[in-house]
């Protein structure tokens, strides 16, 4: 079947690119990375084509990869029905994106450079998808963070997008951290890393009451997830997220890396099933990030900001689908998203490009006679993201918030509630930018075919991508619980269109009245425009005692004065003790020679009272 | 006879000995220098060193101190100041200088046995023919290098106290 | 058969112990330079009469012949100090030994 091939396409990709790029025309830059992509793509679909039903997986064994006494980890990849739904989302919509990309940098410096780590993060992607052992996918998982970094950070001359970066890094690497004592938990619980054995031996232990070790490690293996897929406490990298290039939003940002989070736990779906306690704090966390960042998109002013908050919010929604058992219908949810989702971004990037760099909704306005295409597949995405009936987001919204209800219904009722400021939010961006008068100076122009070709097909599938019946296609994995209730599925779409409603209120019939709320509610909409000041506080309990820690107690204290003092203290004692010795050089020569006498006298003394008989 | 030939000429070097040492000017501390010289080369006759004690005088006595008193004259060098001496040196030489003699004293009188005693003609091996035997055969080295020795000290002198050509 | 009137070994040692102490004294006290090369000499001097007493000792002719290397290199010695005396004369006009101190720290 040759599975090593998705992956070695991007990575061949990255190679070209990266070490000859610099002399290559963008002709061949173009060809080399969309090539590798849409090669990838291609054997995908064979690979699938070609695989039957897929009711069990398809593992493929390369080499041994550690072999240590008792530790045996092996490079291996495997194909089954989840592993399916993600290739074709990452190759897919990385192809679109990368295609888009073309026309979005043509005026970039570092032209080569952006293609060569897009097509290395879609390598280090595929492998996590891919892999059929824990270790496997955490090098995967370590690979995406170092893309992510490399392109957050892309306009590297820029403070605050290489701090951005090294923000992303740095909280990701918390998450990592969960994720590296969770594997070291498994091992030592399992014998074992490989799927198949950790899964296998989970299942055969009874459903945890308490904080068991399997309640442990799925917790840890939470705290990695909610590093990589921004929750709570881990969500502050997103935001900053977006001062890297807008393809590079719509790809790792939206579509495939914060995923990853939501990919790991169902695939660890063995594990948490034992581990209810651990579900509960899924869904809780999931809840909670979806509400608070919804909370939050009401208020920003810069349009990439308004979407990143949204991705954490809908991720929220996500990981509750998982937290509630709704695990097909979390990966529908990951699938309608990255549609939706993505297209939102290349449609933002789309106006910022048209706009020559203005991001703040606020100089915005009635641009839709200027941008036709990008308007309307943004409205397409818009009525997705709010649940509009029978659009993909409406599927999978409504599958995860039914599950919700049969768990706990207040859970429900806010997740109906996040729905509603959902819609309003999205469509309060929509409708600061395409109607009403420019508020802005600049000329405003529609993007060329190449990008706007990918946000049409994007459209289409946001709008039709929810009649892809996905928990039927994981059925074999997830059995699905009862039958779809039909007051509960046309509440939540009521919320959603309650919210596009008084978004058109707000936003086009009377303007003037979210001003007049924003001073009503002073203090708390400045609280809430400040994102809670989250940033602030962490900044203060975690990062300044650490940083000043390190500079009083680890540099100067022991660095400086310790091992410096230490180096330094041999050369200063040796010059101290050659500025005592260097008096004996007195240049007179009768003092010398007095020593000379002195000298001798003791060797005299040395030879005859020491025995020279 | 020979305790006493050894008595008076011990006693005059000894006395030449301090007198080089306390004088002031340099022509004197060179006259008692060769007082010294004439006076060990006797010893060496009695202890029957007879080529040794010949070449003494012609050599160390008639060429080298006649040099330095050439130098002393070239020179012009008068008497010495009266200054005082560094404290240190006056504190720590004397003691120093009682201590080593001790020393060698006591070394000597360990390690030699009392009986043995010196009397003219005693040792008949210090004519020219038993000193020249040797120093061709198994000394051939040493007078080689110490050849090689006198003609860079003849080239260095010369290099260092020509008068610079202007 | 030693006669009547034969001396000590130890008193030539003892004499020449004297003398060596003399020339040392005198290279640390003095302040000519010449004077001092002198004191030098009569150091060598010294130390000539005790290879020679114990040539006598052992009966053996190498000690002469060691004192007589020690004469040819203080010829030698002498000649080659004699002349840096001189050159150090015409730089410093001075003879006394402490003046010549740029050799220091």
């Amino acid at each position: 079947m040759n599975l090593w091939l998705i992956p070695i396409f991007p990575l061949a990709g990255f190679l070209i690119n990266g070490l000859v790029g610099r002399r290559l025309p963008k002709a061949v830059i173009n060809a080399v990375a969309i090539g590798s992509v849409l090669l990838s793509f291609v054997w995908v679909l064979k690979t699938l084509l070609g695989a039957g039903s897929l009711e069990k997986p398809i593992v493929e064994n390369y080499f041994t990869w550690i072999q240590s006494g008792p530790i045996q980890i092996g490079c291996s990849l495997a194909v089954d029905r989840l592993t399916a739904v993600m290739l074709l989302i990452v190759t897919g919509i990385g192809s679109l994106i990368h295609i888009y990309a073309i026309g979005y940098m043509e005026h970039e410096g570092g032209y080569y450079r952006f293609f060569s780590y897009m097509n290395l993060f879609m390598f280090f992607m595929l492998t996590l998808v891919l892999a059929s052992n824990y270790l496997v996918m955490f090098v995967g998982w370590e690979g995406v963070g170092l893309c992510s970094y490399l392109l957050i950070g892309f306009y590297f001359t820029e403070n605050f997008a290489t701090t951005a970066g090294n923000k992303a890094f740095i909280v990701n690497r918390i998450g990592d951290f969960g994720f590296s004592l969770a594997m070291f938990l498994m091992f030592r619980q399992f014998g074992s890393l490989d799927f198949d054995k950790v899964f296998s031996g989970a299942a055969n232990m009874p459903k945890e009451t308490g904080y068991g070790i399997l309640t442990t490690i799925c917790l840890l293996l939470l705290l990695g997830a909610c590093g990589k897929s921004a929750q709570i406490p881990l969500y502050v990298w997103l935001p900053d997220a977006m001062a890297g290039p807008t393809p590079v939003s719509a790809l790792i940002h939206a579509a495939t890396m914060v995923t990853a989070g939501v990919y790991m736990t169902v695939r660890s779906s063995a594990l948490f099933l034992h581990a209810p306690i651990a579900m509960n704090w899924v869904a809780g966390i999931g809840l909670a990030t979806a509400f608070f960042a919804a909370t939050i998109g009401l208020t920003q002013f810069d349009i990439k900001k308004v979407f990143a908050y949204s991705t954490v919010s809908q991720l929220g929604y996500m990981f509750l689908g998982v937290g509630v058992g709704a695990f097909s219908a979390g990966i529908w949810h990951v699938m309608t998203h990255a549609f939706f989702k993505a297209l939102l971004f290349l449609g933002a990037g789309a106006v910022i490009h048209g706009l020559h760099g203005e991001q703040d909704l606020r100089k915005m306005g009635g641009l839709f006679k200027h941008m036709r295409i990008t308007a309307i597949t943004l409205l397409c995405a818009s009525f997705a993201i709010s649940g509009f009936p029978y659009t993909s987001g409406f599927f999978s919204k409504d599958a995860i918030l039914s599950a919700t209800y049969e768990h706990s219904p207040w859970m429900y009722w806010v997740g109906v509630g996040t729905a509603g400021l959902t819609a309003f939010y999205v469509f309060r961006a929509w409708f600061m930018a395409f109607t009403g008068t420019y508020r802005g100076d600049k000329h405003a122009h529609e993007s060329p075919l190449i990008m706007t070709g990918p946000l049409m097909v994007l459209a289409a599938l946001s709008l039709v991508g929810g009649f892809i019946n996905i928990p039927r296609w994981l059925e074999p994995m997830f059995p699905e619980a009862g039958g779809e209730n039909p007051v509960l599925v046309w509440t939540s779409a009521g919320a959603g269109m309650l919210g596009i409603f008084l978004a058109w209120i707000f936003y086009v019939r009377a303007p003037e009245l979210p001003g007049k709320f924003a001073t009503a509610l002073g203090g708390l909409y400045r609280l809430v425009l400040d994102k809670y000041r989250i940033d602030e506080l962490y900044d203060a309990i975690i990062v300044k005692p650490l940083v000043g820690g390190s500079r009083i107690v680890l540099w100067r204290g022991m660095d400086a004065g310790v091992i410096d003092g230490a180096v330094n203290g041999v050369g200063t004692r040796a010059r101290g003790m050659g500025a005592v010795l260097k008096l004996a050089q007195s240049g007179y020569i009768r003092s010398y020679a007095a020593w000379v006498v002195f000298g001798s006298v003791l060797l005299l003394l040395a030879v005859g009272l020491g025995g020279a008989r | 006879m020979d305790t006493v030939l050894f008595l008076v000429f011990a006693l005059i070097a000894l006395l030449c000995g301090i007198n080089l040492v306390v004088q002031t000017h340099p022509i004197s501390s060179a006259l008692s220098l060769i007082g010294v010289m004439a006076a060990l080369a006797v010893l060496y006759l009695l202890l029957g060193a007879e080529f040794l004690a010949a070449a003494q005088m012609i050599v160390y006595a008639g060429a080298i101190m006649v040099l330095f008193i050439f130098v002393i004259m070239l020179l012009n060098a008068g008497a010495e100041r009266v200054t005082k001496t560094r404290q240190l040196v006056k504190l720590a030489g004397v003691p120093l200088m009682a201590v080593f003699l001790g020393i060698i004293a006591f070394i000597i009188q360990a390690l030699l046995p009392k009986s043995q005693l010196v009397w003219f003609g005693g040792f008949p091996g210090g004519g020219p023919r038993d000193i020249g035997i040797p120093l061709f055969t198994n000394y051939l080295l040493p007078f080689e290098v110490t050849s090689v020795l006198i003609l860079i000290a003849i080239l260095g002198a010369i290099v260092l106290a020509r008068k610079e050509i202007d | 058969m030693p006669p009547a009137h034969a001396v000590p070994l130890n008193w030539y040692l003892i004499l020449s112990a004297i003398l060596f102490c003399l020339g040392i004294a005198g290279f640390l006290y003095r302040r000519n330079i010449i004077t001092v090369f002198m004191s030098i000499e009569l150091m060598l001097n010294a130390v000539n009469l005790t290879f020679i007493t114990f040539s006598y000792k052992w009966k053996a002719v190498d000690g002469h012949i060691f004192s007589f290397f020690v004469m040819v290199v203080a010829a030698a010695e002498a000649a080659v100090g004699l002349a840096i005396i001189l050159t150090v004369f015409k730089n410093r006009k001075s003879l006394e030994i402490d003046e010549i101190s740029s050799m220091k720290y």
